[in-house]
């Protein structure tokens, strides 16, 4: 029997402002990308919690992006700064109890870049996928299951 | 401890203070937290190698006197978490009476008997045996070297080791947990009116004690105290499945120093970490 091909679940926090907007522009000047990325719009990075991060491991992502406004781009002057201090914290505590930070990508992406947007959502679904599946998180949700008769 | 119990008597007597939390011998001759609110109650006043408690705590859980001012009885650890707490505005200053202690070395009673070799943790790496921060200084140092550091083994261990492996390790280890939040309660530093996890609308962190909810639990819990956590090592002496807790925290600071240069406690007037941003924050993680 033939295994099925892995495709990997990315799940992406993008800023309102900068990210959100550029990945329209690619959308709507039909720049080709893959459609691994499930797009989640906060109003900034800043209000990224690492608690989404979590959550997103937690129910089945293989890899989560975020990327927001570049540095002094912040439409709340400041958030991308707050918010770049906790990842430096962040991802290494990951990476610490078990979730490799090559599953973690961060980037800057403006709402004039559509084209960066489409190198690097291709760019993160390729690296997760051939990673392969993130099993650490599916193997403890199996646990709780409860068998459907 | 008879310069202790003297400088209490004499802060009660001068009405300086509403109380002093301080340490004191229970019928059964253990060493435990205890809040003396007169003179005569600081006579039990003792300091010993098993006043291994983090006093501060007690700072932002107990309600401060009218018109006067706390006294408290601190090791150089417990006046880091102070002044940690006089940098989060949690506290003032002037507010506080510190009667620093020279330390030589704690370990908990109810586990273990005191030796040189045999204390806590946070000792075997301590630099602060002598308080950096005090208002009077009591006790004296017999024996500076430090036994040797058997977690720092572990801490490099942990970090050869591959991904998944670290999963395994930790996945072992929050087995154990049994979500009763002890590590929270005793830390001086989780003074959160609502914590993360008792939010339900939505719940972030799932609240039974699933490995699942483990994971998040600990992990928010570090990383709500990563740059912030003074290394008391508190949580995992308090914590019943000893879970090692202290690797985590430990972790944290590591990256706090090496990214930042910095430590927390150290320095009142230091602005925090996380709360204030440097615009040429290292940013090579970010595409």
């Amino acid at each position: 029997m033939e295994t099925e091909k892995f495709e990997p679940k990315i799940v992406a926090f993008v800023c309102n402002w900068c990210t959100y907007t550029g990945a329209d522009l690619a959308g709507t000047s039909r720049l080709k990308q893959q459609t691994n990325a499930r797009l989640i719009r906060v109003p900034c990075t800043g209000r990224i919690d690492p608690v989404f991060i979590i959550k997103a491991f937690e129910k089945g992502a293989d890899g989560v992006l975020v990327s927001g406004c570049h540095p002094n781009d912040c439409h709340y002057n400041t958030g991308n700064f707050h918010a770049r201090r906790r990842w430096i914290f962040f991802r290494q505590l990951l990476d610490f109890v078990g979730i490799d930070s090559s599953r973690l990508y961060f980037s800057w992406v403006s709402a004039s870049e559509g084209k960066k947007w489409v190198d690097v959502v291709d760019g993160v679904i390729n690296s997760v996928r051939e990673k392969g599946p993130f099993n650490g998180y599916k193997k403890l949700n199996k646990e709780i299951e409860i068998p459907v008769k | 401890m008879k310069q202790l119990i003297d400088i209490s008597k004499e802060l009660f007597e001068s009405k300086k203070v509403g109380y002093i939390i301080g340490y004191a011998e229970d019928k059964f001759k253990r060493v435990k937290p205890f809040v003396a609110h007169s003179s005569s109650d600081a006579e039990r006043f003792v300091f010993s190698n098993y006043s291994v408690n983090n006093l501060a705590v007690y700072l932002t859980r107990l309600l401060k006197p009218k018109e006067s001012k706390i006294g408290i009885v601190a090791k150089g650890c417990d006046i880091k978490s102070i002044i940690a707490l006089i940098q989060e505005n949690q506290i003032k200053r002037e507010d506080v009476i510190i009667i620093g202690v020279n330390c030589n070395g704690v370990v908990n009673q109810i586990d273990e008997q005191f030796s040189k070799e045999n204390t806590a943790i946070k000792c075997k790496y301590c630099q602060v045996r002598t308080p950096a921060h005090y208002d009077y200084l009591v006790g004296e140092i017999k024996d500076v070297d430090l036994p040797e550091d058997k977690n720092f083994a572990i801490m490099q261990k942990l970090e050869s080791m591959n991904a998944e492996e670290r999963w395994n390790f930790w996945e072992a280890e929050f087995e154990k947990c049994v979500k009763c939040y002890a590590c929270r309660q005793v830390c001086p530093l989780c003074y959160c009116e609502q914590c993360i996890v008792d939010k339900s609308m939505p719940r972030w962190i799932d609240s039974s004690a699933t490995v699942k909810g483990n994971f998040a639990w600990n992990m928010i819990r570090a990383f709500h105290l990563s740059g912030r956590c003074i290394g008391c090592n508190e949580c995992e002496r308090a914590c019943p499945a000893d879970i090692p807790l202290s690797l985590l925290n430990r972790k944290m600071g590591m990256v706090a120093m090496n990214e930042f240069n910095y430590r927390h406690g150290t320095d009142i007037n230091q602005p925090t970490l996380i709360g204030n941003y440097n615009v040429n924050d290292k940013e090579d993680f970010i595409m």
